[in-house]
């Protein structure tokens, strides 16, 4: 699976300036949401074209889960809280 | 992932709940009983995620909760997401982390880490929890009760967007959705308890997909 680079601007940490990426956001398959929401969510949240948030979508869909974005550990909690608000159902894990 | 649910018919005539764009702005006509049922699971959602996350406060088998006293209003169809679970079988006295709605409205952001899906949450369950209120406000403050035309700013349909989405996964949660619901649906018995909350989860997922295609 093709990670997706992280196209919004990300806040500096600070005090972790010591870089510990790769961490990332996966979105995870469920039943319940629409294809066509999920799409229009990553849309909105990082800014991608919709081409290539349908095509994350249907990672999603096909494989049960996809990479969304990848950076800080903190930013990726950012957008697993953000993305949790939207109701998908987000986790973040070291990339290993 | 679900597909977009076949839902009114395609021509020029405008169908209720499904969502149009004019002049900027999306809208939609609802009639008073898709008025009330989304009103009603809306502040059923917003009941649920305004409750503190204290084990004994929210417990569904409380005596002293019962049909038509919810959030409808007396007098008013009651649609009750609990009641549902109780007649599947899948309610009972359970803490916020072991009711399974409330684990989906609100997920561990750590699959096989405890510990550092608790911190996650230690510090952004109570944001996630009054997102989810304000959204669900935010519907009750723009659908009238006795149905209409909504017109909804940017902001506001995005809103309906998320609270739509979390009364699907709500409901779908306590049905046990899957990907071939409409399958089951069509099989479902009137007898069946399922049956009326299924037609129900469908709409609003016609409803949420029209939104969607309106604001694309």
């Amino acid at each position: 699976m093709s990670v997706a680079p992280a196209e919004v601007e990300r806040e500096e940490t600070g005090l972790d300036a010591v870089p510990d990426t790769p961490w990332v956001t996966i979105v995870w398959n469920d039943p319940i949401n629409l294809m066509s929401y999920v799409t229009y969510v990553f849309q909105k949240v990082f800014g991608y074209a919709k081409p290539k948030a349908e095509k994350l979508m249907l990672d999603v869909h096909h494989r049960g889960r996809a990479v969304v974005s990848n950076g800080t550990r903190e930013a990726m909690e950012k957008d697993a809280e953000i993305l949790h608000g939207y109701g998908l159902w987000a986790t973040v894990s070291h990339d290993r | 992932m679900s597909g977009a649910p076949a839902g009114g018919a395609p021509d020029e005539e405008e169908t209720t709940g499904a969502f149009r764009r004019s002049r900027g702005r999306v809208s939609a006509r609802f009639t008073a009983a898709q008025a009330v049922i989304l009103r009603n699971l809306v502040s059923q959602v917003a009941e649920l995620m305004g409750t503190a996350a204290d084990p004994g406060a929210a417990d569904p088998a409380a005596p002293g909760s019962p049909a038509g006293q919810g959030p409808a209003g007396p007098g008013e169809p009651a649609l009750s997401i609990e009641e549902l679970a109780a007649a599947i079988g899948a309610a009972g006295p359970t803490s916020p982390p072991e009711d399974p709605v409330l684990a989906r409205l609100l997920p561990d952001a750590y699959r096989d880490d405890p510990e550092a899906a608790g911190e996650f949450r230690r510090y952004t369950e109570q944001g996630l929890r009054s997102g989810k209120v304000a959204a669900a406000q935010t519907v009750l403050a723009t659908l009238p009760a006795e149905g209409g035309r909504v017109r909804l700013e940017p902001e506001d349909a995005q809103a309906w967007l998320r609270a739509l989405n979390d009364v699907r996964l709500a409901i779908g949660t306590v049905l046990g959705i899957t990907e071939d619901y409409e399958d089951e649906m069509e099989a479902a018995s009137w007898a069946d308890p399922r049956s009326a909350y299924l037609e129900v989860y469908h709409w609003l997922g016609y409803v949420q997909d029209s939104l969607v295609r309106a604001l694309w």
